[in-house]
Protein backbone atom coordinates (compact mmCIF):
# COMPACT_ATOMS: atom_id res chain seq x y z
CA UNK A 1 0.00 0.00 0.00
CA UNK A 2 1.28 3.52 -1.33
CA UNK A 3 2.00 6.25 1.31
CA UNK A 4 -1.14 8.86 1.13
CA UNK A 5 -1.36 12.02 3.64
CA UNK A 6 -4.06 13.62 4.81
CA UNK A 7 -5.43 15.82 2.00
CA UNK A 8 -6.42 19.53 3.13
CA UNK A 9 -8.27 20.22 0.05
CA UNK A 10 -10.52 18.28 -2.95
CA UNK A 11 -8.63 19.40 -5.41
CA UNK A 12 -5.21 17.81 -2.99
CA UNK A 13 -7.60 14.64 -2.70
CA UNK A 14 -8.20 13.88 -6.54
CA UNK A 15 -4.08 15.17 -7.21
CA UNK A 16 -3.12 12.49 -4.51
CA UNK A 17 -5.50 10.21 -6.65
CA UNK A 18 -5.22 11.36 -10.04
CA UNK A 19 -2.20 13.54 -10.61
CA UNK A 20 -5.04 16.33 -11.99
CA UNK A 21 -2.70 19.14 -11.25
CA UNK A 22 0.15 17.31 -13.25
CA UNK A 23 -2.65 16.46 -16.19
CA UNK A 24 -3.78 19.99 -15.63
CA UNK A 25 -0.01 21.37 -16.12
CA UNK A 26 1.35 18.91 -19.75
CA UNK A 27 -2.47 19.50 -21.19
CA UNK A 28 -3.12 23.41 -20.09
CA UNK A 29 -1.32 26.11 -18.07
CA UNK A 30 2.38 24.75 -19.91
CA UNK A 31 0.97 23.86 -22.76
CA UNK A 32 2.59 26.49 -24.97
CA UNK A 33 0.59 28.19 -28.07
CA UNK A 34 2.45 30.58 -30.34
CA UNK A 35 1.02 33.97 -30.71
CA UNK A 36 1.56 34.21 -34.18
CA UNK A 37 -1.12 32.40 -35.43
CA UNK A 38 -4.78 33.54 -36.43
CA UNK A 39 -8.39 32.82 -36.30
CA UNK A 40 -7.83 29.58 -38.97
CA UNK A 41 -6.38 28.36 -36.02
CA UNK A 42 -9.56 27.97 -34.04
CA UNK A 43 -10.69 25.76 -36.41
CA UNK A 44 -9.86 22.63 -35.02
CA UNK A 45 -12.04 23.69 -31.43
CA UNK A 46 -14.83 24.37 -33.92
CA UNK A 47 -14.52 21.15 -34.67
CA UNK A 48 -14.73 19.22 -31.86
CA UNK A 49 -17.14 21.38 -30.75
CA UNK A 50 -19.46 20.72 -33.36
CA UNK A 51 -19.01 16.98 -33.10
CA UNK A 52 -20.24 17.31 -29.77
CA UNK A 53 -23.17 19.19 -31.08
CA UNK A 54 -23.60 16.06 -33.18
CA UNK A 55 -23.28 13.45 -30.21
CA UNK A 56 -26.09 15.59 -28.28
CA UNK A 57 -28.62 15.96 -30.95
CA UNK A 58 -27.99 12.07 -32.03
CA UNK A 59 -28.76 10.72 -28.58
CA UNK A 60 -32.21 12.53 -28.67
CA UNK A 61 -32.95 11.45 -31.87
CA UNK A 62 -31.38 8.29 -31.14
CA UNK A 63 -34.51 7.83 -28.69
CA UNK A 64 -37.57 7.97 -31.18
CA UNK A 65 -35.41 6.37 -34.15
CA UNK A 66 -36.97 2.83 -35.27
CA UNK A 67 -33.97 1.13 -37.36
CA UNK A 68 -36.82 -0.80 -39.59
CA UNK A 69 -37.54 -0.36 -43.17
CA UNK A 70 -41.31 0.01 -42.51
CA UNK A 71 -40.98 2.35 -39.17
CA UNK A 72 -37.80 4.31 -40.07
CA UNK A 73 -39.15 7.04 -42.75
CA UNK A 74 -42.22 7.75 -40.20
CA UNK A 75 -40.12 7.44 -36.57
CA UNK A 76 -38.15 10.43 -38.35
CA UNK A 77 -40.89 12.46 -41.08
CA UNK A 78 -43.69 12.31 -38.47
CA UNK A 79 -42.92 10.94 -34.86
CA UNK A 80 -39.54 13.43 -34.50
CA UNK A 81 -40.55 16.18 -36.55
CA UNK A 82 -44.13 16.40 -35.24
CA UNK A 83 -44.72 14.66 -32.29
CA UNK A 84 -41.80 15.05 -29.85
CA UNK A 85 -41.50 18.47 -28.33
CA UNK A 86 -38.13 20.14 -29.93
CA UNK A 87 -37.57 16.91 -31.95
CA UNK A 88 -37.83 18.86 -35.38
CA UNK A 89 -34.82 20.99 -33.25
CA UNK A 90 -32.49 18.16 -32.75
CA UNK A 91 -32.84 16.87 -35.75
CA UNK A 92 -31.98 20.68 -37.84
CA UNK A 93 -29.01 20.87 -35.36
CA UNK A 94 -27.54 17.08 -36.55
CA UNK A 95 -28.57 17.62 -40.17
CA UNK A 96 -26.83 21.22 -40.36
CA UNK A 97 -23.89 20.16 -37.99
CA UNK A 98 -23.05 17.58 -40.32
CA UNK A 99 -23.29 19.73 -42.86
CA UNK A 100 -21.31 22.55 -41.67
CA UNK A 101 -18.94 20.41 -39.78
CA UNK A 102 -17.74 19.41 -43.71
CA UNK A 103 -17.20 22.78 -44.45
CA UNK A 104 -15.16 23.53 -41.65
CA UNK A 105 -13.05 20.28 -42.34
CA UNK A 106 -12.20 21.77 -45.71
CA UNK A 107 -11.36 25.20 -44.06
CA UNK A 108 -9.04 22.95 -41.55
CA UNK A 109 -7.13 20.64 -44.04
CA UNK A 110 -6.90 23.76 -46.54
CA UNK A 111 -5.30 26.06 -43.37
CA UNK A 112 -2.76 22.80 -43.18
CA UNK A 113 -2.25 23.02 -46.50
CA UNK A 114 -1.42 26.54 -47.22
CA UNK A 115 1.03 26.89 -43.83
CA UNK A 116 2.63 23.22 -44.73
CA UNK A 117 1.62 22.15 -40.66
CA UNK A 118 2.24 18.96 -42.25
CA UNK A 119 5.82 18.08 -42.08
CA UNK A 120 8.77 18.21 -39.76
CA UNK A 121 7.18 16.21 -37.25
CA UNK A 122 3.59 17.30 -37.62
CA UNK A 123 3.02 14.10 -40.18
CA UNK A 124 1.14 12.46 -37.86
CA UNK A 125 -1.16 15.41 -37.18
CA UNK A 126 -2.17 15.10 -40.69
CA UNK A 127 -2.33 11.33 -40.85
CA UNK A 128 -4.84 11.52 -37.78
CA UNK A 129 -6.37 13.97 -39.21
CA UNK A 130 -6.96 12.22 -42.39
CA UNK A 131 -8.28 9.25 -41.11
CA UNK A 132 -10.92 11.41 -39.12
CA UNK A 133 -11.89 12.56 -42.48
CA UNK A 134 -12.50 9.32 -43.61
CA UNK A 135 -14.47 8.40 -40.48
CA UNK A 136 -16.14 11.48 -40.84
CA UNK A 137 -17.40 10.37 -44.02
CA UNK A 138 -18.25 7.03 -43.48
CA UNK A 139 -20.46 8.60 -40.29
CA UNK A 140 -22.02 11.13 -42.71
CA UNK A 141 -23.04 8.32 -45.30
CA UNK A 142 -24.37 5.57 -42.74
CA UNK A 143 -26.24 8.63 -41.34
CA UNK A 144 -27.87 9.38 -44.45
CA UNK A 145 -29.14 5.73 -44.90
CA UNK A 146 -31.46 6.06 -41.83
CA UNK A 147 -34.17 8.14 -42.45
CA UNK A 148 -34.66 5.20 -45.60
CA UNK A 149 -35.85 8.06 -48.12
CA UNK A 150 -35.68 7.33 -51.55
CA UNK A 151 -32.01 9.73 -51.57
CA UNK A 152 -31.16 7.14 -48.32
CA UNK A 153 -32.18 4.10 -50.18
CA UNK A 154 -30.41 4.77 -53.67
CA UNK A 155 -26.96 6.11 -52.43
CA UNK A 156 -26.89 2.70 -50.46
CA UNK A 157 -26.92 1.13 -53.85
CA UNK A 158 -24.59 3.14 -55.77
CA UNK A 159 -22.24 3.40 -52.72
CA UNK A 160 -22.14 -0.56 -51.91
CA UNK A 161 -21.61 -1.24 -55.36
CA UNK A 162 -18.58 0.45 -56.00
CA UNK A 163 -17.38 -2.49 -53.36
CA UNK A 164 -17.69 -4.39 -56.73
CA UNK A 165 -14.43 -3.25 -58.17
CA UNK A 166 -16.04 -2.88 -61.35
CA UNK A 167 -14.88 -5.61 -63.77
CA UNK A 168 -13.21 -7.79 -60.93
CA UNK A 169 -17.41 -8.37 -60.51
CA UNK A 170 -17.20 -8.94 -56.49
CA UNK A 171 -20.71 -8.93 -56.06
CA UNK A 172 -20.42 -11.41 -53.32
CA UNK A 173 -18.54 -9.04 -51.39
CA UNK A 174 -21.67 -6.08 -51.93
CA UNK A 175 -24.02 -8.75 -50.92
CA UNK A 176 -21.98 -9.66 -47.50
CA UNK A 177 -21.78 -6.00 -47.33
CA UNK A 178 -25.58 -5.24 -47.58
CA UNK A 179 -26.64 -8.49 -46.15
CA UNK A 180 -29.10 -9.11 -48.85
CA UNK A 181 -28.95 -8.58 -52.63
CA UNK A 182 -30.00 -4.95 -52.11
CA UNK A 183 -30.30 -2.63 -49.60
CA UNK A 184 -33.05 -4.05 -47.15
CA UNK A 185 -33.68 -4.79 -43.14
CA UNK A 186 -30.10 -6.31 -42.91
CA UNK A 187 -28.70 -2.99 -44.54
CA UNK A 188 -31.03 -0.41 -42.74
CA UNK A 189 -29.50 -2.16 -39.20
CA UNK A 190 -25.89 -2.46 -39.75
CA UNK A 191 -25.62 0.93 -41.07
CA UNK A 192 -27.25 1.97 -37.94
CA UNK A 193 -25.02 0.66 -35.59
CA UNK A 194 -21.96 1.81 -37.64
CA UNK A 195 -23.89 5.08 -37.25
CA UNK A 196 -24.62 5.28 -33.82
CA UNK A 197 -21.67 3.35 -32.72
CA UNK A 198 -18.88 1.57 -33.90
CA UNK A 199 -18.06 5.04 -36.00
CA UNK A 200 -18.99 7.63 -33.05
CA UNK A 201 -16.25 5.16 -31.16
CA UNK A 202 -13.63 5.67 -33.67
CA UNK A 203 -14.13 9.12 -33.79
CA UNK A 204 -13.59 10.09 -30.33
CA UNK A 205 -9.95 7.32 -30.29
CA UNK A 206 -9.03 8.68 -33.39
CA UNK A 207 -10.05 12.69 -31.84
CA UNK A 208 -7.56 11.56 -29.03
CA UNK A 209 -4.61 10.65 -31.45
CA UNK A 210 -5.32 13.82 -33.10
CA UNK A 211 -4.45 15.94 -29.87
CA UNK A 212 -1.95 13.64 -28.88
CA UNK A 213 0.01 13.84 -31.98
CA UNK A 214 0.02 17.62 -31.71
CA UNK A 215 1.19 18.02 -28.09
CA UNK A 216 4.76 17.48 -28.96
CA UNK A 217 5.38 19.49 -32.02
CA UNK A 218 2.79 22.14 -30.86
CA UNK A 219 0.71 24.34 -33.39
CA UNK A 220 2.55 25.21 -36.20
CA UNK A 221 2.27 29.28 -36.95
CA UNK A 222 1.89 32.19 -39.21
CA UNK A 223 5.98 32.46 -40.54
CA UNK A 224 6.49 28.84 -40.01
CA UNK A 225 8.95 29.33 -37.57
CA UNK A 226 10.18 27.59 -35.79
CA UNK A 227 10.23 28.25 -31.62
CA UNK A 228 12.03 27.37 -28.79
CA UNK A 229 9.51 26.25 -26.64
CA UNK A 230 11.59 26.23 -23.39
CA UNK A 231 13.21 29.77 -23.63
CA UNK A 232 9.75 31.31 -24.62
CA UNK A 233 8.28 29.65 -22.06
CA UNK A 234 10.95 30.46 -19.54
CA UNK A 235 10.24 33.97 -20.42
CA UNK A 236 6.12 33.83 -19.72
CA UNK A 237 6.79 32.05 -16.36
CA UNK A 238 9.16 34.79 -15.54
CA UNK A 239 6.27 37.51 -16.09
CA UNK A 240 8.02 38.64 -18.99
CA UNK A 241 4.55 37.75 -20.79
CA UNK A 242 4.84 40.53 -23.62
CA UNK A 243 8.39 39.40 -24.91
CA UNK A 244 7.33 36.06 -25.14
CA UNK A 245 6.82 34.47 -28.12
CA UNK A 246 4.10 31.83 -27.17
CA UNK A 247 1.02 32.11 -24.42
CA UNK A 248 -0.39 28.85 -22.22
CA UNK A 249 -3.48 27.00 -23.62
CA UNK A 250 -5.31 27.61 -21.04
CA UNK A 251 -7.11 29.91 -20.20
CA UNK A 252 -5.39 32.11 -21.99
CA UNK A 253 -5.54 30.97 -25.86
CA UNK A 254 -8.36 29.35 -24.76
CA UNK A 255 -10.43 32.57 -24.07
CA UNK A 256 -9.67 33.47 -27.65
CA UNK A 257 -10.55 29.62 -29.08
CA UNK A 258 -13.75 29.80 -27.33
CA UNK A 259 -14.37 33.12 -28.98
CA UNK A 260 -14.31 32.43 -32.17
CA UNK A 261 -16.46 29.19 -31.32
CA UNK A 262 -19.40 31.66 -30.11
CA UNK A 263 -19.09 33.26 -33.16
CA UNK A 264 -18.96 30.06 -35.18
CA UNK A 265 -22.28 28.90 -32.83
CA UNK A 266 -24.28 32.04 -33.61
CA UNK A 267 -23.88 31.73 -37.32
CA UNK A 268 -24.22 27.65 -36.38
CA UNK A 269 -27.99 28.46 -34.87
CA UNK A 270 -28.85 31.61 -37.36
CA UNK A 271 -28.63 28.22 -40.06
CA UNK A 272 -30.53 25.70 -37.77
CA UNK A 273 -33.17 28.03 -37.09
CA UNK A 274 -33.80 29.93 -40.32
CA UNK A 275 -31.91 28.54 -43.08
CA UNK A 276 -31.62 24.66 -42.65
CA UNK A 277 -33.21 23.52 -46.17
CA UNK A 278 -29.86 23.49 -47.62
CA UNK A 279 -28.77 20.78 -45.63
CA UNK A 280 -32.58 18.44 -46.00
CA UNK A 281 -32.44 16.95 -50.08
CA UNK A 282 -36.29 17.18 -50.62
CA UNK A 283 -35.95 13.76 -52.44
CA UNK A 284 -35.22 11.84 -49.54
CA UNK A 285 -38.97 13.07 -47.95
CA UNK A 286 -39.99 10.49 -50.20
CA UNK A 287 -39.73 7.02 -48.70
CA UNK A 288 -37.38 4.65 -50.13
CA UNK A 289 -38.61 2.58 -53.37
CA UNK A 290 -36.50 0.20 -54.71
CA UNK A 291 -37.89 0.39 -58.18
CA UNK A 292 -38.31 3.65 -58.98
CA UNK A 293 -34.59 5.99 -59.37
CA UNK A 294 -35.24 9.40 -58.38
CA UNK A 295 -34.17 11.83 -61.59
CA UNK A 296 -31.17 12.51 -60.53
CA UNK A 297 -28.87 11.03 -58.05
CA UNK A 298 -26.02 13.21 -56.49
CA UNK A 299 -24.88 13.25 -52.68
CA UNK A 300 -24.82 15.83 -50.41
CA UNK A 301 -21.94 19.03 -51.25
CA UNK A 302 -19.43 17.64 -49.33
CA UNK A 303 -18.53 14.51 -51.75
CA UNK A 304 -19.37 16.31 -54.69
CA UNK A 305 -15.78 16.96 -55.60
CA UNK A 306 -15.16 13.02 -55.52
CA UNK A 307 -18.09 12.14 -57.39
CA UNK A 308 -17.37 14.19 -59.82
CA UNK A 309 -13.97 12.48 -60.37
CA UNK A 310 -16.22 9.49 -60.75
CA UNK A 311 -18.26 10.17 -62.92
CA UNK A 312 -16.66 11.50 -66.51
CA UNK A 313 -14.58 7.84 -66.89
CA UNK A 314 -15.33 4.74 -67.75
CA UNK A 315 -16.61 2.27 -65.15
CA UNK A 316 -12.74 0.69 -64.21
CA UNK A 317 -10.84 4.17 -64.56
CA UNK A 318 -13.36 6.06 -62.86
CA UNK A 319 -13.24 3.68 -59.95
CA UNK A 320 -8.74 4.38 -59.82
CA UNK A 321 -9.81 7.83 -59.89
CA UNK A 322 -12.11 7.56 -57.34
CA UNK A 323 -9.64 5.61 -54.87
CA UNK A 324 -6.65 7.98 -56.03
CA UNK A 325 -9.10 10.65 -54.96
CA UNK A 326 -9.85 8.87 -51.64
CA UNK A 327 -6.29 8.40 -50.23
CA UNK A 328 -4.00 11.06 -52.09
CA UNK A 329 -4.68 13.73 -49.31
CA UNK A 330 -3.16 11.41 -46.82
CA UNK A 331 0.36 11.21 -48.56
CA UNK A 332 0.82 14.85 -48.28
CA UNK A 333 3.62 14.84 -46.29
CA UNK A 334 5.59 12.53 -48.52
CA UNK A 335 4.51 13.83 -51.89
CA UNK A 336 5.56 17.62 -51.10
CA UNK A 337 9.45 17.18 -51.15
CA UNK A 338 10.62 20.86 -49.95
CA UNK A 339 11.82 21.34 -46.57
CA UNK A 340 10.25 24.93 -45.86
CA UNK A 341 7.30 25.15 -44.15
CA UNK A 342 6.09 28.75 -44.73
CA UNK A 343 2.81 29.82 -45.71
CA UNK A 344 2.35 28.67 -49.72
CA UNK A 345 2.67 32.20 -50.60
CA UNK A 346 6.32 32.16 -50.36
CA UNK A 347 6.51 28.60 -52.02
CA UNK A 348 7.49 29.62 -55.44
CA UNK A 349 5.25 26.93 -57.68
CA UNK A 350 3.85 25.65 -54.82
CA UNK A 351 1.75 28.81 -54.13
CA UNK A 352 0.10 28.59 -57.80
CA UNK A 353 -0.38 24.46 -57.05
CA UNK A 354 -2.00 25.68 -53.93
CA UNK A 355 -4.82 27.92 -55.66
CA UNK A 356 -4.91 25.63 -58.27
CA UNK A 357 -5.79 22.34 -56.31
CA UNK A 358 -8.41 25.03 -53.86
CA UNK A 359 -9.91 26.05 -57.43
CA UNK A 360 -10.24 22.67 -58.82
CA UNK A 361 -12.21 21.44 -55.84
CA UNK A 362 -14.84 23.89 -56.51
CA UNK A 363 -15.26 23.43 -59.77
CA UNK A 364 -15.12 20.09 -59.17
CA UNK A 365 -18.21 20.63 -56.26
CA UNK A 366 -20.49 22.71 -59.23
CA UNK A 367 -19.82 20.34 -62.11
CA UNK A 368 -20.85 17.31 -59.47
CA UNK A 369 -24.29 19.06 -58.56
CA UNK A 370 -24.93 19.93 -62.40
CA UNK A 371 -26.51 17.23 -64.55
CA UNK A 372 -24.08 14.99 -66.19
CA UNK A 373 -24.03 16.97 -69.67
CA UNK A 374 -22.93 19.00 -72.90
CA UNK A 375 -20.56 21.42 -71.51
CA UNK A 376 -20.94 20.59 -67.61
CA UNK A 377 -19.58 16.85 -68.92
CA UNK A 378 -16.90 18.39 -70.32
CA UNK A 379 -15.92 20.77 -67.85
CA UNK A 380 -15.97 17.79 -64.95
CA UNK A 381 -14.04 15.95 -67.01
CA UNK A 382 -11.10 18.68 -67.39
CA UNK A 383 -11.13 19.44 -64.09
CA UNK A 384 -10.78 15.43 -63.10
CA UNK A 385 -7.75 15.28 -65.27
CA UNK A 386 -6.67 18.48 -63.26
CA UNK A 387 -6.92 16.86 -60.14
CA UNK A 388 -4.87 14.31 -60.98
CA UNK A 389 -2.31 16.20 -62.80
CA UNK A 390 -1.40 18.18 -59.45
CA UNK A 391 -0.48 15.56 -57.85
CA UNK A 392 1.20 13.77 -59.96
CA UNK A 393 3.58 17.64 -60.68
CA UNK A 394 3.83 17.91 -56.74
CA UNK A 395 6.96 15.95 -55.79
CA UNK A 396 8.23 17.62 -59.27
CA UNK A 397 7.86 21.42 -57.98
CA UNK A 398 8.21 21.17 -54.95
CA UNK A 399 11.66 19.00 -55.25
CA UNK A 400 12.77 22.46 -57.81
CA UNK A 401 11.76 24.69 -54.76
CA UNK A 402 14.48 26.70 -53.95
CA UNK A 403 15.52 26.02 -49.81
CA UNK A 404 14.56 29.06 -47.52
CA UNK B 1 16.14 -19.33 -27.73
CA UNK B 2 14.94 -17.73 -24.86
CA UNK B 3 13.90 -20.18 -22.79
CA UNK B 4 12.58 -18.58 -19.56
CA UNK B 5 8.98 -18.82 -17.88
CA UNK B 6 8.07 -15.50 -19.18
CA UNK B 7 9.12 -16.04 -22.73
CA UNK B 8 7.11 -19.25 -22.29
CA UNK B 9 4.01 -17.94 -20.94
CA UNK B 10 4.38 -14.71 -23.56
CA UNK B 11 4.23 -17.49 -26.42
CA UNK B 12 1.40 -19.12 -24.54
CA UNK B 13 -0.77 -16.30 -24.66
CA UNK B 14 0.06 -15.26 -28.53
CA UNK B 15 -0.79 -18.70 -29.39
CA UNK B 16 -4.28 -18.99 -27.68
CA UNK B 17 -5.17 -15.51 -28.86
CA UNK B 18 -4.05 -16.39 -32.32
CA UNK B 19 -6.05 -18.99 -32.21
CA UNK B 20 -9.22 -16.85 -30.53
CA UNK B 21 -8.53 -13.98 -32.61
CA UNK B 22 -9.10 -16.05 -35.76
CA UNK B 23 -12.05 -18.19 -34.46
CA UNK B 24 -13.69 -14.38 -33.32
CA UNK B 25 -12.76 -13.02 -37.25
CA UNK B 26 -14.30 -15.68 -38.69
CA UNK B 27 -17.75 -15.55 -36.37
CA UNK B 28 -17.94 -11.79 -37.28
CA UNK B 29 -17.56 -12.33 -40.78
CA UNK B 30 -20.63 -15.08 -41.09
CA UNK B 31 -22.93 -12.58 -38.75
CA UNK B 32 -22.70 -10.20 -41.56
CA UNK B 33 -23.40 -12.76 -44.67
CA UNK B 34 -26.78 -12.44 -45.46
CA UNK B 35 -29.19 -14.96 -43.85
CA UNK B 36 -31.01 -18.13 -45.22
CA UNK B 37 -34.20 -16.49 -45.31
CA UNK B 38 -32.89 -14.16 -47.28
CA UNK B 39 -30.76 -16.49 -49.65
CA UNK B 40 -33.51 -18.53 -50.13
CA UNK B 41 -35.86 -15.07 -51.67
CA UNK B 42 -36.33 -18.19 -54.59
CA UNK B 43 -38.27 -17.41 -57.48
CA UNK B 44 -40.56 -15.49 -59.22
CA UNK B 45 -43.44 -16.13 -61.83
CA UNK B 46 -44.21 -13.54 -64.10
CA UNK B 47 -47.27 -13.68 -67.06
CA UNK B 48 -45.75 -12.21 -70.34
CA UNK B 49 -48.42 -12.85 -72.48
CA UNK B 50 -50.45 -9.38 -71.44
CA UNK B 51 -47.75 -7.14 -72.31
CA UNK B 52 -48.45 -4.19 -74.62
CA UNK B 53 -45.79 -3.39 -77.09
CA UNK B 54 -42.86 -1.03 -76.23
CA UNK B 55 -44.34 -0.41 -73.38
CA UNK B 56 -41.75 -0.76 -70.28
CA UNK B 57 -43.21 -3.27 -67.58
CA UNK B 58 -41.11 -3.52 -64.26
CA UNK B 59 -41.51 -6.41 -62.47
CA UNK B 60 -39.63 -7.41 -58.99
CA UNK B 61 -37.37 -10.35 -57.55
CA UNK B 62 -35.02 -10.70 -55.58
CA UNK B 63 -35.58 -6.59 -54.53
CA UNK B 64 -34.49 -6.02 -57.92
CA UNK B 65 -36.62 -4.35 -60.77
CA UNK B 66 -36.96 -6.60 -63.98
CA UNK B 67 -37.59 -5.21 -67.25
CA UNK B 68 -39.97 -6.61 -69.39
CA UNK B 69 -40.25 -4.73 -72.71
CA UNK B 70 -42.26 -6.42 -75.59
CA UNK B 71 -40.55 -5.51 -78.51
CA UNK B 72 -43.10 -4.14 -81.99
CA UNK B 73 -42.23 -5.98 -84.96
CA UNK B 74 -40.56 -2.84 -86.52
CA UNK B 75 -37.90 -3.20 -83.54
CA UNK B 76 -37.05 -6.58 -84.55
CA UNK B 77 -36.86 -6.07 -87.90
CA UNK B 78 -34.02 -3.20 -87.09
CA UNK B 79 -32.02 -4.97 -84.59
CA UNK B 80 -28.61 -6.51 -85.68
CA UNK B 81 -27.74 -9.98 -84.53
CA UNK B 82 -25.95 -9.59 -81.05
CA UNK B 83 -29.40 -7.92 -80.45
CA UNK B 84 -31.55 -10.61 -82.01
CA UNK B 85 -29.25 -13.03 -79.55
CA UNK B 86 -30.22 -11.35 -76.12
CA UNK B 87 -34.54 -11.60 -76.82
CA UNK B 88 -36.31 -13.81 -75.44
CA UNK B 89 -38.81 -15.37 -77.43
CA UNK B 90 -41.87 -16.49 -76.03
CA UNK B 91 -45.14 -17.17 -78.81
CA UNK B 92 -43.17 -15.75 -81.60
CA UNK B 93 -42.92 -12.30 -79.72
CA UNK B 94 -39.41 -10.99 -79.07
CA UNK B 95 -39.22 -9.54 -75.18
CA UNK B 96 -36.11 -7.95 -73.50
CA UNK B 97 -35.94 -9.85 -70.24
CA UNK B 98 -33.12 -7.77 -67.95
CA UNK B 99 -32.49 -6.70 -64.31
CA UNK B 100 -33.22 -3.18 -64.62
CA UNK B 101 -30.11 -2.02 -62.55
CA UNK B 102 -27.41 -0.11 -64.78
CA UNK B 103 -24.28 -1.37 -64.72
CA UNK B 104 -22.27 1.25 -63.76
CA UNK B 105 -23.40 1.92 -60.06
CA UNK B 106 -26.97 0.23 -60.40
CA UNK B 107 -29.61 2.82 -60.65
CA UNK B 108 -32.45 2.15 -62.30
CA UNK B 109 -32.31 3.52 -66.12
CA UNK B 110 -35.41 5.13 -67.91
CA UNK B 111 -37.08 4.03 -70.90
CA UNK B 112 -37.53 6.07 -73.58
CA UNK B 113 -40.52 5.08 -75.92
CA UNK B 114 -39.78 7.35 -78.58
CA UNK B 115 -36.26 6.84 -78.97
CA UNK B 116 -36.66 3.29 -77.84
CA UNK B 117 -33.45 3.22 -75.36
CA UNK B 118 -32.88 2.99 -71.80
CA UNK B 119 -31.09 6.56 -70.13
CA UNK B 120 -29.42 6.25 -66.94
CA UNK B 121 -30.02 9.79 -64.57
CA UNK B 122 -27.14 9.20 -62.57
CA UNK B 123 -24.19 9.63 -64.87
CA UNK B 124 -25.73 9.42 -68.08
CA UNK B 125 -24.93 5.99 -69.13
CA UNK B 126 -27.28 4.61 -72.03
CA UNK B 127 -28.41 1.34 -73.25
CA UNK B 128 -30.68 0.26 -76.46
CA UNK B 129 -33.94 -1.76 -76.28
CA UNK B 130 -31.66 -5.11 -75.97
CA UNK B 131 -30.05 -3.64 -72.95
CA UNK B 132 -26.75 -3.07 -74.93
CA UNK B 133 -24.98 -0.50 -73.62
CA UNK B 134 -23.98 2.16 -76.16
CA UNK B 135 -22.83 5.29 -74.03
CA UNK B 136 -20.49 5.20 -71.14
CA UNK B 137 -19.90 5.10 -68.17
CA UNK B 138 -21.90 1.04 -68.01
CA UNK B 139 -19.44 -1.03 -69.10
CA UNK B 140 -21.40 -4.29 -70.29
CA UNK B 141 -25.30 -4.49 -70.92
CA UNK B 142 -27.98 -5.33 -68.53
CA UNK B 143 -27.97 -8.34 -67.02
CA UNK B 144 -30.18 -11.12 -67.86
CA UNK B 145 -31.67 -13.13 -64.85
CA UNK B 146 -31.79 -16.90 -64.86
CA UNK B 147 -35.51 -17.70 -66.53
CA UNK B 148 -37.10 -20.55 -67.48
CA UNK B 149 -40.00 -20.31 -69.80
CA UNK B 150 -43.17 -21.90 -68.94
CA UNK B 151 -46.42 -21.38 -71.79
CA UNK B 152 -46.94 -17.59 -71.53
CA UNK B 153 -45.26 -17.73 -68.24
CA UNK B 154 -41.18 -16.93 -67.01
CA UNK B 155 -40.30 -18.70 -63.64
CA UNK B 156 -36.96 -16.28 -62.43
CA UNK B 157 -34.59 -17.96 -60.25
CA UNK B 158 -34.70 -20.92 -62.85
CA UNK B 159 -32.28 -21.48 -65.38
CA UNK B 160 -34.54 -22.74 -68.24
CA UNK B 161 -32.70 -23.66 -71.93
CA UNK B 162 -33.02 -21.09 -73.45
CA UNK B 163 -31.13 -19.40 -70.85
CA UNK B 164 -28.45 -21.32 -70.54
CA UNK B 165 -28.36 -21.21 -74.01
CA UNK B 166 -27.54 -17.70 -74.06
CA UNK B 167 -25.23 -17.98 -71.31
CA UNK B 168 -22.77 -20.51 -72.66
CA UNK B 169 -22.39 -17.86 -75.57
CA UNK B 170 -21.77 -15.43 -73.06
CA UNK B 171 -24.17 -12.49 -73.61
CA UNK B 172 -26.04 -13.17 -69.92
CA UNK B 173 -23.83 -10.48 -68.07
C1 LIG C 1 -13.60 16.62 -36.75
C2 LIG C 1 -12.37 16.33 -36.88
C3 LIG C 1 -11.22 17.18 -36.35
C4 LIG C 1 -11.06 17.76 -35.12
C5 LIG C 1 -12.01 17.71 -33.93
C6 LIG C 1 -9.77 18.44 -35.16
C7 LIG C 1 -9.23 19.17 -34.11
C8 LIG C 1 -8.03 19.84 -34.14
C9 LIG C 1 -7.56 20.76 -33.13
C10 LIG C 1 -8.31 21.12 -31.83
C11 LIG C 1 -6.36 21.26 -33.53
C12 LIG C 1 -5.47 22.32 -32.85
C13 LIG C 1 -5.95 23.74 -33.16
C14 LIG C 1 -5.86 24.11 -34.63
O1 LIG C 1 -4.75 24.24 -35.17
O2 LIG C 1 -6.93 24.26 -35.27
C15 LIG C 1 -6.06 20.62 -34.81
C16 LIG C 1 -4.89 20.86 -35.56
C17 LIG C 1 -4.62 20.28 -36.79
N1 LIG C 1 -5.46 19.48 -37.56
FE1 LIG C 1 -7.28 18.85 -36.96
N2 LIG C 1 -9.20 18.25 -36.39
C18 LIG C 1 -10.05 17.49 -37.15
C19 LIG C 1 -9.85 17.08 -38.47
C20 LIG C 1 -8.69 17.31 -39.23
C21 LIG C 1 -8.52 16.98 -40.63
C22 LIG C 1 -9.59 16.32 -41.51
C23 LIG C 1 -7.27 17.37 -40.98
C24 LIG C 1 -6.64 17.24 -42.35
C25 LIG C 1 -5.98 16.24 -42.71
C26 LIG C 1 -6.64 17.94 -39.81
C27 LIG C 1 -5.35 18.43 -39.76
C28 LIG C 1 -4.83 19.18 -38.73
C29 LIG C 1 -3.50 19.78 -38.75
C30 LIG C 1 -2.45 19.69 -39.87
C31 LIG C 1 -3.37 20.48 -37.52
C32 LIG C 1 -2.15 21.28 -37.06
C33 LIG C 1 -2.36 22.73 -37.35
C34 LIG C 1 -1.12 23.51 -36.96
O3 LIG C 1 -0.17 22.91 -36.45
O4 LIG C 1 -1.10 24.71 -37.19
N3 LIG C 1 -7.54 17.90 -38.77
N4 LIG C 1 -7.10 19.76 -35.16
S1 LIG D 1 -25.40 4.21 -62.44
FE1 LIG D 1 -26.09 4.40 -64.49
S2 LIG D 1 -24.63 5.68 -65.39
FE2 LIG D 1 -23.86 5.43 -63.33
Amino acid sequence: MAHFEKANSLNEWLDQRLGVNTLQRVLAKEYWIPKDINFLWAMGMVLAITFGILLISGIFLLMYYQPNVDLAFDSVNYTIMQEVGFGWMWRHVHAVAASVVFLIIYIHMFTGIYYGSYKKGRELIWISGMLLFVAFSAEAFSGYMLPWGQMSYWAGMVITNLFSMGSLEFNGLVEWIRGDYVPAQAFLDRFFMLHVLLIPVAIMALIGLHFGALRLPHVNNQNGEEIDFEEEAAKYKSGNKAASKVIAFANDFMSKDMFVVAVYLVFFFYLVFWNFEFAMDPVNFDPANGLVTPAHIYPEWYFLWSYEILRPFDKNIGLIAFAFAQVIFILLPFLDRSPNTVPANRRGLFKYWFWAMLLDMIVLTAMGKLPPQGIFSTIGYVAALVFIGLWLILPIITKLEKKL
Amino acid sequence: MNQTRRGFMGKAFGAVAGVGAVGALYAMKRSWDPLPSVKAAGFTTIDISACAENKLIVEKWRGKPIFVLRKTAEMVAKQDEAETARDVIVDGNHYLIAIGLCTHLGCIPAYREAKTDFKCACHGGEFDSSGINTKAPPPSPLVIPPFKINGTTLVLGESGPEYTKMKEAGIVA
